[in-house]
């Protein structure tokens, strides 16, 4: 794995600004403004249709950008990690046909080398799934196939690991296993940007917040972000913020008072 | 004695002898380019592609102009005609198919009509035919073969990582619309060429069917682009035998082979889940 130069550390990777973009003529990301510096290890989070999906794709470069510049480090490795509900699990392949495709670039035959099955098996060892190797993807469990996406992220060394959404439709149990993953990660010095629609269970954990709706509403600590103001201009609800272990704590203030109801 | 003599009939013909190379060659070309076709979602594009083929050979028929050329060019043509009619977004890429090909059909099958003088070459496009297979049918044919395997061996990772995970491979640096443009061009090419023997109308099916029937055989893609056109070329193979015994139209009987292999592998690939299922049950 690729070791990172300290002095590299607050150098900028990504700067987004004033970027926009439309759908037709429809503004889904408007003059947002966004700098991701290395070791950072950040989270977008906003309500579905607020468009955090969409500044992802444009700064992956698969979404056009209508005004504004994302501009990033010269020679910027990205390591994608989509969300695994837009995965084809019916596709016939196994899990090395899908880390290895990885590597494109200069090979001409397509045989998977053994050098090459060492990596992979190097980098699932590392994600603590080095048994997975020849199985075909459909046959795994919900963190395994996050993990194998991830592996084939980390495969290409990046200098960043953008995910999006990845703890929707996974189980409590897989959430705290990808969490954790992504902090060991980080400590090993990677830098991270997600999104996410889970407050409490992800966002919280993370040194920095983005609260997003077309544009950013607050970006800092979750201490400093989640704050029922924020949180209200971002969702279009009002919401309660709780303290728990040290943490913040959202709470829909609909599920308070259908609680207090029933009782 | 008198079997083995009736089984190698056909072989004294030399016309017999070329559609058989042409089509045993062209069912492994199309159940290459068929694997892609299917996990693509491509199936109406090769539908439509070899009916929008079919007024340029037309074209070519009743204008006197080579059929590579003339039905090539219209191929081309119409492949932009789609792409710019499918940019409009209220419409869609089916429905582009869906207009640009059938008005290229129309206006084909209105040549027929009008020039009814080349209407026996027009036909032979529509159903194939083994009688017109020419030795530059076999060259063309062979050709083709040689590059979509060039394709698919060099271009193997690029072909699947754009194939299963469009966006993550724009992202890691493979130029996604030159592999779709290549992958495109390589399946019109394959109708051009075998369209003479195979026919336009059931040419589609050939795209799709032995890729279909491989795809239930195996979940590794690699095994895939092996079995895929070794379905196609054997039934293409044995479809020709077949079609000279019976006095058939050598297209409909290779389909129809074809056909027959996806429902007995679709009816062992259900019991073989069912077992394993079962199986499992027990534990």
């Amino acid at each position: 794995m690729r070791l990172f130069i300290l002095s590299d550390l607050d150098s900028p990777l990504i700067v987004c600004e004033h970027v926009s973009c439309t759908y037709g003529n429809a503004p889904v990301v408007e003059d947002v403004y966004l700098k991701i510096n290395r070791g950072e290890f950040l989270g977008i989070v906003g309500p579905s249709g607020s468009g955090k999906t969409t500044l992802l794709k444009a700064i992956i470069g698969s979404q056009p950008v209508a005004h504004g510049s994302i501009e990033t480090k010269p020679d910027l490795t990205i390591g994608y990690v989509p969300q695994v509900e837009t995965v084809d699990w019916y596709f016939p392949v196994t899990v090395e046909e899908v880390i290895v495709m990885t590597r494109s670039k200069t090979k001409l035959w397509p045989r998977i080398t053994s050098k090459e099955r060492r990596d992979v098996r190097a980098v699932l060892e590392k994600l603590g799934i080095a048994d997975v190797a020849s199985r075909h993807i459909r046959e795994l469990s919900g963190g395994q196939q996050q993990r194998v996406f991830l592996a084939r992220a980390m495969f290409c060394e990046p200098d960043i690991l953008i995910l999006d959404e990845p703890t929707s439709g996974v189980d409590v149990r897989t959430r705290h296993e990808i969490l954790h993953l992504l902090a060991d990660l980080h400590d090993d010095g990677l830098t991270i940007l997600l999104t996410t629609h889970d407050l409490n269970g992800l966002a919280a954990h993370l040194p920095r917040v983005v609260c997003f709706k077309k544009t950013v509403i607050a970006d800092g600590s979750p201490r400093e972000v989640l704050t029922p103001q924020v949180l209200e201009t971002t969702y279009g609800a009002p919401m309660d913020v709780l303290e728990h272990g040290g943490m913040p704590l959202v709470v829909d203030h609909g599920r308070v008072a259908m609680r207090g109801e029933g009782k | 004695m008198i079997f083995a003599v009736d089984i190698f009939e056909p072989y004294g013909y030399q016309f017999f002898q070329n559609g058989l190379v042409v089509a045993t060659i062209a069912g492994a070309l199309c159940g290459l380019l068929g694997v892609f076709v299917i996990l693509r979602g491509m199936s109406y594009i090769g539908h439509g592609l070899s009916h929008a083929v079919f007024g340029g050979a037309a074209a070519s028929a009743v204008l006197r102009v080579n059929y590579f050329l003339g039905a090539g060019f219209w191929g081309l043509i119409s492949g932009l005609l789609i792409a710019r009619v499918a940019r409009r977004r209220v419409i869609g890429a089916d429905a582009a198919i869906g207009v640009v090909t059938t008005a290229s059909f129309a206006l084909g099958l209105a040549l027929m009509n009008r020039y009814g003088q080349a209407s026996k070459s027009i036909e032979a496009v529509l159903f194939g035919s083994v009688l017109g297979v020419k030795v530059e049918d076999i060259y063309a044919v062979a050709f083709v073969a040689l590059l979509g395997l060039a394709v698919v061996v060099l271009g193997y990772r690029k072909l699947l990582f754009s194939t299963f995970d469009r966006d993550v491979a724009q992202v890691s640096n493979v130029r996604v619309s030159l592999v779709e443009g290549v992958l495109l061009v390589m399946i019109s090419l394959t109708i051009l060429v075998t369209m003479r023997v195979i026919g336009t109308l059931l040419i589609s099916a050939l795209l799709v069917i032995p890729a279909a029937s491989a795809r239930m055989t195996t979940n590794s893609f690699s095994r895939l682009l092996f079995v895929s056109p070794l379905i196609g070329s054997v039934t293409c193979f044995v479809g020709m035998n077949l079609s000279y015994h019976l006095d058939t139209s050598a297209s409909a009987t290779i389909i129809l082979l074809d056909a027959i292999v996806f429902v007995v592998v679709y009816a062992v690939a259900g019991t073989r889940n069912r077992m394993k299922m079962a199986s499992l049950g027990h534990l």
